[in-house]
């Protein structure tokens, strides 16, 4: 492992709570069952990263050797194992995004951020990453930051995101067009009278 | 058209509250007890009448897979686990389920759970999903708070719990074995079979894996019978089914259709067409990205069901079609989904893990014409090798598109390949 070293990391009360809860939706002796969702937790405690330090803690709150733990937390992309930005800016970019203008959202975001996929600004605000697939194909295309997808963005909607970001206000999540979820754009043409 | 009062995904776009109340009033939990009352037999055999197959992909009757659950216990555990690590690019209908359906995925857990003699159902959703799995929390929670599951679910004297676990990033858990792998808190990296999940799935345990969509419409096919759900369709196809349109129509959206609908119908009647009209259609892929892409001449007349895109040489899949206008260009289109399959490969079997970054490296030299003809063949071998040569359908399904790629449009990558060399070769700055 080559994580950077950090601080010392332990579950604060709240999580330590929250962990124990995850553990008992598992059958009793399949603790590790819970790994996922507590790197998870580990991780959100951590400014959005996973040093060594936390898996090591979550390790020895199931009882697992470590290397159990490192090995998922390399295999799954949604752990960071370097420190990241405030916030993490994924551009969906794969052919059903693709085919409706991604490279221009990506672009947008290299132009108005100042970086290049995997790169963070020096200001620590934002990570820019490429992603696949996230399963909101009919509104694409996607980026996806923080807890929330942004649907049916281009290039001047991406940029408008940034900026509100960048000046502390939370952007409207979902699409950006005026329209209802996944229904067709002009509204919905089944369920009309549901 | 299939009329509005025989979908079953009622709230599909979220019009109407998500939560118990609203679910009640679109008819979800109504006698859920008296349908646990026909017994586990009666389930099945209903099931498995209604001709119902997976939603998840590989379209095997959902009836027949409940009945390979064992109906005596040697003292182990039997478990059902819903797969909602929705992924397969163009696919994008469980998240609709999850995010505004939550209860009739929840009710056909418990009735799924109690056919199969299940202590308990375990939702995967991919961790992405963090809204949905939040909203599905909450719906189950209130279900809880209703009785409705847990101790004596629905006053029936059936225990069933129902848990969401989320994961963390990575396609290849939605195989089924990978996904057991990951609940169990591994990489997710599929085993072999058999056993079969039945047998032995997770924690070692009997186990039933179902698609989100596959356990959500139960509650409606237990309620209305097998014979109004298999009036849809046509025989071995039966059911409605909710279709993901992306790509180059006018407007992508999810709509719950019949089975069996064509393809032109489907984009014309619901997506506003083609970009620039029907003719300027190019190729469909029709049921995500696994699935053989289909040209133009084929979607003229192809209807969108298991048997009529199995001999078209394609497959339903998960039926999210995604639609490519002339403008595209497919050998790019095509190498972004081998780039995907790359990046999902889990590494185990030397084909997949080897075989897509070749596929990848390959089509993006073809992409530019920086290639030579006879390495389209080259191509294909690489693609023959992989598929059917790995655990899991994963190396499968990235073999398929580019096998569909050389099939329908290897002119096109010729004529790429031509053009660039007749280019003048460059020359010094002026």
């Amino acid at each position: 492992m080559s994580a950077p070293a950090a601080a010392p990391f332990a579950f604060t009360p709240a999580n330590v709570e929250q962990a124990n809860a995850i553990v008992a939706k598992y059958p009793q002796g399949k603790q590790q069952s819970a790994l996922l969702p507590l790197l998870d937790l580990a991780q959100r405690q951590n400014d959005g990263w996973l040093p060594r330090a936390a898996m090591d803690h979550v390790a020895a709150f199931l009882g697992l050797a470590p290397i159990r733990v490192y090995e998922v937390a390399t295999f799954y992309t949604m752990y960071n194992l370097r420190p990241i930005g405030r916030h993490h800016v994924q551009v969906c970019t794969t052919t059903p995004c693709w085919l409706r203008g991604s490279d221009q959202v990506l672009d947008a975001c290299k132009k108005r951020l100042g970086v290049d996929v995997g790169e963070t600004t020096p200001d620590g605000k934002f990570t820019l990453s490429e992603v696949e697939c996230l399963a909101a194909c009919v509104n694409a295309p996607v980026a996806w930051i923080g807890d929330d997808f942004y649907e049916d963005i281009d290039g001047a909607s991406m940029t408008r995101i940034l900026d509100d970001l960048a000046a502390g206000k939370q952007p409207k999540p979902g699409p950006q067009v005026k329209r209802q979820t996944s229904a067709p754009v002009s509204g919905a043409k089944t369920l009309k009278d549901a | 058209m299939l009329s509005d009062k025989d979908r079953i995904f009622t709230n599909l776009y979220g019009r109407e509250d998500w939560r118990l109340a609203g679910a009640r009033k679109r008819g979800d939990w109504s006698g859920t007890k008296e349908i646990m009352a026909k017994g586990q037999d009666w389930i099945i055999d209903e099931m498995k009448a209604s001709g119902l197959r997976g939603r998840g992909g590989a379209g095997f009757p959902t009836g027949m897979k409940w009945s390979f659950m064992p109906k005596k216990s040697d003292g182990r555990p039997s478990f059902l686990v819903v797969n909602a690590d929705e992924g397969e690019p163009g696919t994008c209908k469980d998240r609709d389920m999850l995010r505004h359906d939550p209860h009739k995925l929840i009710e056909g857990c418990l009735l799924g759970g109690y056919a199969m003699r299940c202590r308990a159902a375990y939702i995967y959703i991919r961790g992405e999903l963090i809204r949905e799995a939040e909203t599905l929390q909450a719906a189950i929670d209130e279900c809880y708070d209703a009785g409705l599951i847990g101790k004596n679910a629905c006053g029936s004297g059936y225990d069933f719990d129902v848990y969401v676990h989320r994961g963390a990033g990575a396609y290849i858990c939605g195989e089924e074995m990978a996904l057991i792998e990951s609940l169990e808190g591994k990489p997710g990296k599929p085993r072999l079979k058999p056993p079969f999940p039945a047998a032995s799935g997770v924690w070692g345990c009997p186990t039933t894996v179902n698609n989100v969509e596959t356990i959500a419409v139960a509650p409606t096919i237990l309620r209305r019978g097998a014979s109004w759900f298999a009036s849809f369709g046509r025989p071995n196809n039966t059911g409605t089914k909710v279709y993901c349109i992306s790509g180059h129509v006018n407007e992508p959206c999810n709509v719950e259709e019949s089975m069996s609908i064509p393809l032109r119908e489907l984009i014309d009647k619901h997506c506003g067409g083609v970009r620039g009209g029907w003719d300027n259609l190019l190729a469909v892929i029709p049921g995500g990205s696994s699935t053989p892409l289909i040209p133009k001449a084929v979607c003229d007349t192809i209807l969108m069901d298991f048997d009529a895109l199995r001999e078209a040489k394609s497959g339903l899949g998960t039926a999210a079609v995604i639609v490519m206008d002339k403008s595209t260009d497919l050998i790019k289109a095509i190498s972004r989904l081998a780039k995907f399959y790359m990046h999902e490969s889990c590494g185990q079997c030397t084909p997949c893990r080897e075989g897509t970054g070749w596929m990848w490296r390959m089509l993006e030299r073809m992409a530019k014409g920086n290639a030579t003809v006879d390495e389209i063949d080259m191509l294909l071998d690489v693609a023959n090798e992989i598929d059917g040569h790995t655990i899991c359908a994963l190396g499968d399904g990235a073999a398929w598109p580019v096998q569909g790629l050389i099939r329908h449009f290897r002119p096109v990558i010729e004529d790429r390949i031509r053009t660039a060399r007749l280019k003048p070769l460059p020359t010094a700055a002026e």
